[in-house]
């Protein structure tokens, strides 16, 4: 039989076996495994059947506790059964495994292994999930590579329909989840030959039916629950057995073999390495290069972690160790050891081999890189007498000094093996062009070929750094390339702001898109460029590959450009074959979107060689351009020295003694991050500009802002500065609009949103966008004079006029979100209006990532030292999350109120009745009550009283509070509706913000219950065929809920009053905020535009639910948008989400518009109904 | 009997009433409803060679929006396995009309290079369709930019497009050449069987309150006749092609006229789109007793007999401008 080679990630490979083999699949999306779900949607879409030929029926649940729900059903009606999922996910699916496992259920739940958010959230990979279910009584085995997640997604699956026992399949979250590999697939003869028909047939024998009734999952009491627990054992220990079987039968059919636990090293090995997952594979390569150099070493790598059969163990280590270093990919503080290392030392106390020494440690949390020069250093800290247990590899712990030292220059690789980076922009086509590079190696020659790609954690302007390696042999090293031969950098001021060529080799090869030609850019680049270049004998080939973009109508999309260089100068094709399979990969990946895409990229790859240049590099530095420092001198301690150190890419060698122990981070660090993304920016005209503020209150990262001051602030304006008269009555003096110019990420939303035109010329506004480079540094000084000048006096501000928002400083800005992102301009309007006194409980999601992911945090404060205070519980629970905030606010407010009579002594009677009279229904009423309390802390400080003392630490909750609950569709329809249900109903005071993307935007757009109908989305691939849940109607169903639902783009004002309303609402609200996204596949520059159609189209009708207009006997609800003018198609067929439809599916397409058209409508009619009810008395 | 046969482009119509290209071919079962009221042939909808770039730019730059940048979400839309653009829509549509119905359909291509995407002619002819309209015109803004370099583009465009198909191709025209009969004649030397007078254009219009240039699309009307009219019946006998009159036909007046100024076939797309299909019934009925009552046995008698050359005072058709001219002194010249 002829090899089928492939060359796919972890995460696809293993979803081919799993939709294959199963009739039930119940997905969630969850960062790395989401990529199996959608591949087994998109497949059951495309009809793709599995080994039967029947198509899998693949169903989207509201959470993994769902999904694991919804599999343990299947499961008992008899279905072939499986899921996806990963850290928290997999958490979720606790309680239902305990269930599958007690009742001996075959299933194979496949995990690509995550961090669990602990100080903090990690999407990266490692074993604390798995580690997490150990005690579930699912097997477990480990998959350490693409080839293996392939083969063990199947061997897991004949191994559970045999022994009864369901499996965990697991391999290392996007080490392998998302490594490209080439790999043997399996045939559909193999999988039909490992999974037995008889066995599938018995499991659908024990499955319940009413044809022949009995029950499963009784309660049991203490006389038999224990004897009935222990029945499963014979299962369990026949179990390694059988994964044995299964892996000799595979190794019959394939020629692949394994074991369940695999020893790699000289036979006569005196140090053993004992691993699991990726790493293992690190430590087997390590060790096979030591071992030709003489040293007796070896690893033994764990297949089947559960159940652990101590034999196997004892059987597979060489009888000549002397010791053993166990490592652990996860943290169990508090434990004796790691999991792992426990049962290592356990099987070789039962297994009598006591004389064997071992230690244990930890290594590659979230994805912490594990290096070849780390396993050496494992290997020589045990040839010590003492060598030091519970250690950590790979970082630098000064605190308590676990770390092992090592040599990271320590390299085993071949030079057989050719390794290059790419430095790409993210979007620019770098890695898409990089993976089908891969392909074409893999696939047209005999080479084996590796891509992994690393990415910043910014939405937009991020870097992305692609590492290929492609060579004779395969390709096992799970690790970044530290030494490659070839390096390209497709960004030019990367080299500005990164060691780019940090990892090239001497005598590699540096290509870089540069807009310099040849004979010139040698003095543009860095000093400390040059200097590598020199010293490391770097040949030196520079393209413009933008003007090449340009002329070939690419655009920004340098891919094919770059890939053609690479394939051009690596020689690894000759060029005529490289050019006609570069040729042929475009066909193939871009021919189903039409022809003019595939001629615009054949003419790229076309000019490109006539415009490849090498340098000739100079013997001297000449450079006077140095790199820049990643932030300010003038930026606190703190942000240099740790969190620069993360914008420069040093993160890794930061120790563990320059962390926050409690994950507690400062506000307001975003403003030393200038990323400088934009190669345009908006320019005020300020004879156009008729101060109403609409730019400022829609940019997405509040890098445009407006201010009234006294003339005389003036004195020191740099000369550039511009200022008109102020048209506020109550703020004579002058007014300015000004742009951050490095912070601004070219959206122009704010171009699109200025309603001032130029009566001579209409095209020009008061806002215009106009290229930053030569306005940087003006504009720079500009920005700082600006923040010079002092804020409006908030309590002089009428809050409720969209104009005067722009007076109002944002406490929310340069956040990492997408360019013109639909969500963060609610935020900024919230900080806006109540940050210096706001608590924000933010669910996981977009904008808990914009909002805290590492290295700098947009939330800020203001002079004062105020702003909101911010925390991410989980994705599920963010509701109750903060209420419990409220709940500690309304306790402690309580607490203080009552203790402050008793105090009356010291503090003064007058004071404690104006503090406990005090109306703070405005800002000017917060302030005086500000005052007050410090006041009454100044007091309370003379005093050693105990009670004194209690009232001075809570003091603060005197001052009114705002509770905001902020989270996406998938966390307020979805995952967190039970919460968010009881939140509301619970009558408090919190206020819940829905930022309404109707897709799980995080995760890459997969379908919410939000999600409407006849748009395509990930998990929804077909379309999706059901209408949107009506989260607000189901709210103002408890009567005493606030509900506003609100679009900025169609009526800012509107908006305004939903958020000032809601606020000042003395119970729950909720505002569901239409927020355009990436993911809908708009032209993000008109997202405002789209919210205007939604609205203008009945889809998305304006309204707010105010309970206290019915207690005046009103109506509470108020329509605030009028008659639909605009038909749904021409608002819906603007976005690619619909538009797809009609491109794979008309005629569905067709039945969903006119059931969307009726939705609409529907809904529209019920609201008017709703609105016109009589309460009693006439409305407002 | 009164005969309504006419030909064109090689085609043997039933009568001289077409329906010109309109969303009125876009669904089979208002093309069904034409033939059923006596339409001779269908011009369809066109494909136009913008349209073909832009979509599969727009998938494409949309699909690839915000792609591989960050880590949870290396893409925001699914793959949907396959897209069927509108090249494939439209032979899908053609295929469905030929067999929905009886007349001829002629398919219609609307573009000005000579790229890949003609190459979608031959596709119409593989599909079925009886003849080629070709719908050329293109909006020159570069000042560089000859009109003698982009006739020559339109003509080298017609010779293309003649070498890839066999069958029968009409070039659907613009008013705007500055010799339109040389034009016609290189045109048709280039291959086209027959001209179409004359295309009608999108015209923007300015919104006052919104200072924004908006899309509008005007129906025509019967004054429009004049023009196309006025050309047929110059190049009626000059050149070796079928003439197609189309822009302002309304009436059973217009289709009379158009037949004598020279036109082999009369197309109308407003005054369906307003009245619907039935309306071509009600004019072939007119066209009929109009004949009758003044005696015409059939078109092809009609047709051309006030061409210019059929015409007493041929001059008539050359005045641009108004001129009060003495009768007497035409003829005394």
């Amino acid at each position: 039989m002829t090899k089928r080679m492939a060359n796919l990630d972890g995460n696809e490979a293993t979803a081919y076996i799993a939709h294959k083999t199963s009739e039930v699949i119940a997905i969630y999306p969850i960062t790395p495994s989401s990529t199996m779900g959608e591949f087994a949607d998109e497949w059951s879409a495309q009809k793709r059947p599995n080994l039967w030929g029947t198509v899998p029926l693949v169903i989207e649940m509201q959470s993994e506790g769902g999904a694991a729900g919804a599999v343990h059903g299947a499961l008992q009606a008899g279905a072939l059964t499986t899921t996806f999922t990963a850290s928290q996910g997999l958490l979720l699916m606790i309680p239902n495994m305990y269930k599958i496992a007690g009742e001996l259920t075959s299933t194979v739940f496949h995990v690509s292994a995550r961090s669990i958010a602990a100080q903090a959230l990690s999407i990266f990979g490692d074993h604390s999930d798995v580690m997490s279910v150990r005690q579930t009584g699912f097997a477990m085995l480990a998959s350490c590579s693409v080839q293996e997640a392939h083969d063990f997604a199947l061997i897991a699956t004949a191994a559970t329909l045999e022994s009864r026992i369901p499996f965990l399949h697991f391999f290392d979250g996007f080490r392998t989840s998302a490594e490209v590999n080439k790999i043997e697939m399996i045939n559909d003869d193999v999988i039909r030959a490992m999974v037995s028909d008889e066995l599938v047939q018995k499991h659908r024998a024990r499955a319940l039916s009413p044809e022949h009734p009995y029950i499963r999952g009784t309660a049991q009491n203490p006389d038999v629950y224990f004897q009935a627990r222990e029945t499963v054992n014979p299962f369990y220990a026949a179990t390694p057995a059988i994964v044995q079987n299964a892996m000799d039968q595979f190794y019959r059919l394939t020629g692949r073999k394994y074991s369940l636990f695999y020893y790699v090293g000289a036979p006569d090995a005196e140090r053993v390495i004992v691993a699991m997952g990726s790493g293992a594979e690190t430590a087997y390569e390590t060790a096979k290069y030591l071992n030709a150099r003489g040293e007796k070493v070896g690893v033994l790598v764990v297949r089947l972690y559960r159940p652990f059969s101590v034999a196997h163990f004892a059987q597979a280590l060489p009888s000549s160790v002397k010791t053993v270093a166990v490592l652990d990919r996860t943290k169990e503080p508090g434990a004796a050891g790691e999991p792992l290392y426990l049962d290592v030392v356990n099987a070789l106390v039962e297994s009598r081999r006591m004389d064997i020494n071992v230690i244990g440690g930890r290594y590659g949390l979230s994805s912490k890189e594990f290096t070849p020069a780390m396993v050496k250093g494992i290997f020589d800290e045990m040839k010590k007498a003492e060598p030091k247990n519970h250690f950590t590899i790979g970082i630098n712990d000064d605190v308590s000094q676990t770390s092992l030292a090592f040599d990271p220059a320590f390299n085993i690789e071949s030079d057989a093996t050719v390794r290059c980076l790419f430095w790409g922009l993210g979007a620019d086509g770098t890695v898409g062009a990089n993976k089908n590079s891969i392909k074409i190696i893999g696939e047209e020659t005999d080479n084996f070929a590796q891509g992994y790609f690393v990415y910043d954690s910014k939405k937009s302007g991020g870097i992305t750094i692609s590492h290929l390696r492609f060579g004779p042999e395969p390709i096992r090293s799970p690790y970044l390339i530290s030494h490659a031969q070839f390096v390209a950098c497709h960004q030019f001021n990367f080299l500005e702001k990164y060691d780019v060529l940090k990892s090239a080799m001497t005598g590699g090869t540096f290509l870089l898109n540069s807009t310099y030609d040849s004979d010139e850019v040698w003095n543009h680049i860095p000093a400390e460029t040059q200097k590598t270049i020199i010293e490391k004998k770097l040949k030196f080939y520079v393209i413009n590959a933008y003007n090449v973009a340009k002329a070939t109508g690419m655009g920004t999309r340098i891919n094919t450009i770059m890939q053609t260089c690479f394939f051009a100068i690596s020689g690894v094709l000759p060029r005529e074959e490289a050019i006609e399979q570069i040729k042929k990969s475009i066909k193939k990946t871009y021919g189903k979107r039409g022809e003019a895409v595939v001629q615009k990229n054949f003419e790229a790859v076309d000019q490109t060689l006539a415009n490849l240049y090498e340098v000739t590099v100079p013997a001297q530095v000449t450079s006077v351009v140095n790199r820049l420092p990643a932030v300010p001198d003038q930026a606190p301690e703190f942000v240099k020295n740790v969190l620069g150190r993360i914008i420069g890419l040093d993160g890794d060698n930061i120790p563990v003694s320059a962390f926050p122990v409690d994950g507690t981070y400062p506000s307001g660090t975003t403003q030393w991050e200038k990323r400088n993304i934009s190669l345009e920016v908006p320019e005020w005209v300020p004879s156009l500009c008729i101060q109403c503020g609409k730019c400022v209150f829609v940019c997405p990262h509040a890098v445009i802002r407006g201010k009234v001051y006294d003339s005389k602030e003036l004195a020191n304006a740099p000369a550039a500065f511009k200022s008109m008269e102020s048209k506020w009555k109550e703020f004579p003096g002058k007014y300015t609009i000004q742009i951050a110019p490095e912070d601004c990420t070219g959206c122009a939303l704010c171009v699109e949103v200025c309603p001032a035109k130029d009566k001579s010329q209409v095209g020009r506004k008061s806002l215009n966008m106009v290229p930053q480079p030569p306005i940087r540094e003006q504009e720079r000084t500009n920005w700082e004079f600006f923040q010079s000048i002092p804020e409006v006096d908030r309590s002089q501000i009428n809050t409720r006029q969209v104009k005067n928002i722009q007076l109002m400083e944002p406490l929310f800005e340069f956040s990492g979100a997408c360019t013109g992102c639909g969500e963060t301009p609610y935020i900024k309007l919230l900080t806006q209006l109540f940050g210096d006194r706001t608590m924000i409980a933010n669910a996981t999601g977009c904008s808990s990532i914009y909002g805290a992911n590492l290295p700098t945090t947009p939330y800020t404060v203001n002079r004062d030292g105020r702003g909101p205070s911010w925390s991410n519980s989980l994705f599920e629970d963010n509701a109750e999350f903060g209420l419990g905030m409220r709940l500690t606010i309304d306790k402690q407010n309580e607490y203080a109120r009552e203790i402050l009579p008793s105090l009356a002594s010291v503090v003064g009677e007058e004071l404690v009745a104006a503090l406990l009279n005090a109306d703070q229904s405005n800002e000017t009423g917060i302030k005086a009550q500000r005052e007050r309390v410090a006041l009454l802390k100044q007091r309370l400080a003379g005093t050693n009283e105990a009670k004194a003392k209690d009232l001075a630490s809570i003091a603060d909750m005197l001052v009114r509070k705002s509770v905001w609950i902020l989270g996406g569709d998938g966390w307020a329809y979805d995952i967190g509706y039970g919460g968010l249900d009881h939140v509301l109903a619970s009558g408090r005071n919190v206020n819940l913000l829905v930022l309404d993307t109707e897709v799980y935007s995080n995760t890459g757009g997969q379908a919410s219950k939000s999600t409407p109908r006849a748009a395509v989305a990930k998990f929804a691939a077909q379309g999706k065929g059901i209408s949107k849940k009506d989260l607000g109607l189901l709210a103002m169903s408890y009567g005493y809920i606030y509900v506003a639902r609100v679009a900025m783009g169609a009526s800012d004002q509107q908006t305004l009053t939903a958020f000032l309303e809601a606020e000042a609402y003395n119970g729950p609200s909720v505002i569901i905020a239409y927020s355009h996204c990436i993911a809908h596949g708009i032209d993000m520059r008109k997202g405002l535009d789209q919210q205007k159609m939604a609205v203008t189209s009945g889809y998305w009708p304006l309204y707010r639910y105010n309970p206290v207009l019915a207690l005046e006997g009103k109506n509470p609800l108020t329509l605030d948008s009028k008659e639909p003018t605009v038909a749904l198609k021409d608002y819906v067929y603007n976005e690619t989400r619909y538009q797809m439809l009609v491109k794979s599916d008309e005629e569905r397409a067709q039945d969903l518009l006119k059931l969307a058209e009726q939705d609409a409508r529907s809904r529209w009619e019920y609201y008017k109904q709703l609105a016109a009810m009589s309460y009693g008395k006439e409305n407002h | 009997m009164t005969d309504l046969t006419t030909t064109y482009l090689g085609l043997n119509l039933k009568n001289p009433l077409v329906a010109s290209a309109s969303p009125l071919s876009e669904k089979v079962e208002t093309a069904k409803k034409l033939e059923e009221a006596g339409i001779a042939a269908i011009v369809m909808y066109s494909l136009f060679e913008e349209q073909i770039i832009n979509e599969s730019l727009e998938l494409d730059h949309y699909l690839s929006q915000g792609t591989e940048t960050f880590q949870e979400a290396m893409s925001y839309l699914p793959d949907t396995g396959k897209y069927t653009l509108s090249p494939d829509i439209y032979i899908d549509t053609l295929q469905k009309l030929k067999k929905a119905v009886n007349i001829p359909v002629i398919g219609s291509l609307n573009g000005v290079s000579t790229g890949g995407w003609i190459k979608y002619a031959r596709k119409m002819e593989d599909a079925g369709a009886d003849a080629l309209e070709l719908n050329i015109y293109y909006l020159p803004t570069d000042d560089n930019l000859t009109s003698a370099e982009l006739e020559e583009s339109y003509v080298a465009l017609v010779h293309d497009i003649r070498r890839s198909v066999k069958f029968p191709i009409a070039v659907k025209l613009s008013p705007f050449f500055t010799s339109l009969p040389n034009m016609a004649r290189r045109l048709v030397e280039a291959g086209a069987n027959g001209l179409v007078l004359f295309n009608r254009f999108y015209q923007p219009d300015l919104d006052l309150e919104t200072l924004e240039v908006c899309p509008n699309l005007v129906l025509s009307n019967s004054n429009e006749l004049r023009l196309p009219l006025r050309w047929i019946a110059m190049l009626h006998g000059r050149v070796h092609a079928d003439l197609a009159l189309t822009s302002g036909v309304h009436t059973t007046e217009d289709v009379l006229k158009a037949m004598m100024a020279g036109a082999n076939v009369a197309m109308m797309a407003s005054e369906l789109l307003k009245k619907g299909p039935s309306r071509v019934a009600e004019i072939l009925a007119g066209l009929e007793n109009w004949m009758v009552e003044h005696e015409y046995e059939s078109i092809k008698q009609m047709q051309g007999s006030m061409s210019q050359k059929s015409v007493a005072e041929p001059a008539a058709f050359e005045r641009a401008n108004y001129m009060k001219v003495l009768s007497s002194f035409s003829h005394i010249r």
